[in-house]
């Protein structure tokens, strides 16, 4: 399932991501420092991190937009990405937006499915200027999950959005991810973002995973929960928010 | 029933809009007008003497009488014509020219460099030597506007593809685009308002161009009919030739923003109304 980009691996678990002392510099900055991470098919990690702590960059090996690293990286053939902007041709009406790449009836099809689904059926003929952002988004991660992916990268994707359009976006792509099941790998500098939506959270200071943490929060109302709060202080903590700052 | 009827409301806020557009339509008019006004009046008066300028009444006149001999539908004929072939010659070089340079490495660095250059010359200026290159016919007139009009094609759509968002680029690498479909889906379709400005400049230059070279050597077209009638001072037939120059003008400006409307629905317009 997952193929070797760049070297042979051992591939005795069936890992969706697996990356191994990962390093990337842009000239005499150091980005990434031997990066190790290893997902489970179907996982949703979210990878959190300052500005500059180098987790867009590691979004981006995964993406394979990024090719000149050194370390091992290896991810599924079939990956989606959605970035902060939701990037559409403006030249493309909607479905056509969603189907970049993709070719045939059956395609087709799946794309008037998926637009369906992230609640844009209504707007498969609308030229992407007339989105709203939130709209914009939605057809962002429709043109993602129409490839059918096994892993799912977003790139601070929420991250223009109002809040209240933010929540309801968390609450779509959970259900997209539940119906869908990729791995996702979610970059984000949102710490409540990050613990409603993932089941496990990654802290990146400067260039290595300082933090590596599991999330469990009862069924009802989590965001209310002792335990939310206790995860969301020690991630802060860990990103250097200072206890003033909360 | 206190119900509002609100379509009916609707309705008349409409037509209150489009009678008010109608009179701002109106009000454009009075300008124009006026100025013909003074202009007929000092015609008549005697302020304005005919070997000057001759009186609107009179251009009228003149142009039904080049109309009734069929003079002027004849040289009109011509130097659509020239323009038509010249433009289209000069906008193809010019795309074609801007697609290369703009795609591939090799021919920016072999065509950009010579573009640049060559569009610092004043297409008028090559005048002399396209004489003694092609003589007085048909290929010199051709010749300046091919040459006038290939530049804004060539330099704005190549500046439209080499401004491209390089984030779509990077969209493409992730959607596993092809590099034929790249240039299709993304770079083409992404230059072609750029195209347009091109096309809009090139468009107005080729009447400019045409009007110097018909004036200069020609035994046809609307600049030779006016260069004829300085001979003989009609100045009645110079007006009439400036005025189907200012209506070509006009009228291709135009039928390009009206393709490009066509052309180009998803833009977001900001023109204002």
């Amino acid at each position: 399932m997952a193929t070797d980009l760049r070297s042979p691996l051992n591939l005795e678990a069936p890992a969706a991501v697996a990356v191994r002392g990962l390093d990337k510099s842009f000239g005499k900055q150091h980005v990434l420092r031997g990066v190790d991470l290893d997902m489970a098919p179907g996982e949703f990690v979210a990878l959190l991190g300052r500005s500059g702590s180098g987790k867009s960059t590691l979004l981006r090996v995964l993406a394979r937009l990024d090719t000149e690293y050194t370390g091992e990286a290896s991810v599924p053939e079939r990956r989606a990405v959605a970035f902060q902007d939701a990037r559409l041709l403006p030249w493309k009406r909607v479905l056509d937006n969603v189907l970049l790449g993709q070719s045939g009836k059956a395609a087709r099809e799946r794309g008037v499915d998926t637009l369906a689904e992230v609640g844009l059926a209504d707007k498969a003929k609308a030229w992407p200027h007339t989105l709203s952002g939130g709209e914009g988004q939605r057809a962002a991660l429709a043109r993602a999950l129409v490839r059918e992916p096994e892993l799912l990268l977003l790139d601070e994707p929420f991250g223009a959005l109002d809040a209240l359009t933010r929540l309801k976006m968390h609450a779509l792509l959970r259900r997209l991810w539940a119906v869908h099941r990729p791995s996702v790998l979610l970059v984000t500098h949102d710490v409540d973002e990050a613990i409603v939506l993932a089941d496990r959270v990654l802290v990146l200071t400067e260039g290595r995973i300082s933090l590596d943490v599991g999330v469990e929060l009862p069924e009802a109302n989590p965001r209310r929960s002792p335990e939310f709060a206790d995860l969301r202080d020690r991630l802060l903590g860990e990103l250097g928010v200072s206890e003033s700052e909360r | 029933m206190t119900t509002i009827p609100i379509k009916k409301v609707g309705q008349l806020d409409i037509r209150a809009a489009t009678a008010r557009l109608r009179l701002d339509r109106l009000r454009i008019l009075i300008g124009p007008v006026v100025l013909v006004a003074v202009w007929q009046i000092g015609s008549a008066t005697g302020l304005i003497p005919e070997q000057t300028l001759a009186a609107p009444s009179t251009v009228i006149s003149a142009a039904g009488g080049l109309i009734e001999t069929g003079r002027l539908q004849e040289h009109l004929l011509v130097s659509l014509g020239r323009a038509a072939t010249g433009l289209t010659l000069g906008v193809l070089i010019g795309a074609v020219l801007a697609i290369v340079a703009g795609l591939f490495r090799l021919g920016e660095d072999l065509i950009d460099g010579p573009m640049q250059i060559l569009r610092a010359i004043p297409a008028l200026a090559l005048v002399p030597l396209a004489i003694v290159w092609f003589g007085i016919g048909e290929e010199v007139k051709i010749f300046l506007v091919v040459f006038a009009t290939a530049f804004p094609v060539y330099v704005n759509t190549h500046a439209a593809i080499r401004g491209l968002d390089p984030r779509f680029g990077e969209l493409a690498r992730t959607a596993e685009l092809g590099k034929f479909a790249l240039v299709r889906k993304v770079i083409l379709p992404g230059a072609l308002p750029g195209f347009f400005t091109g096309l809009r400049f090139a468009t107005a230059i080729s009447w400019l161009v045409l009007v110097v070279s018909e004036q200069i050597n020609a035994t046809s077209g609307i600049g030779y009919l006016m260069t004829q009638a300085r001979s003989f001072a009609q100045t009645d037939i110079i007006v009439v030739g400036l005025v189907v120059y200012g209506l070509l003008g006009l009228i291709s400006d135009r039928l390009v923003r009206f393709t490009e409307g066509r052309v180009l629905p998803w833009r977001r317009t900001f023109e204002a109304r």
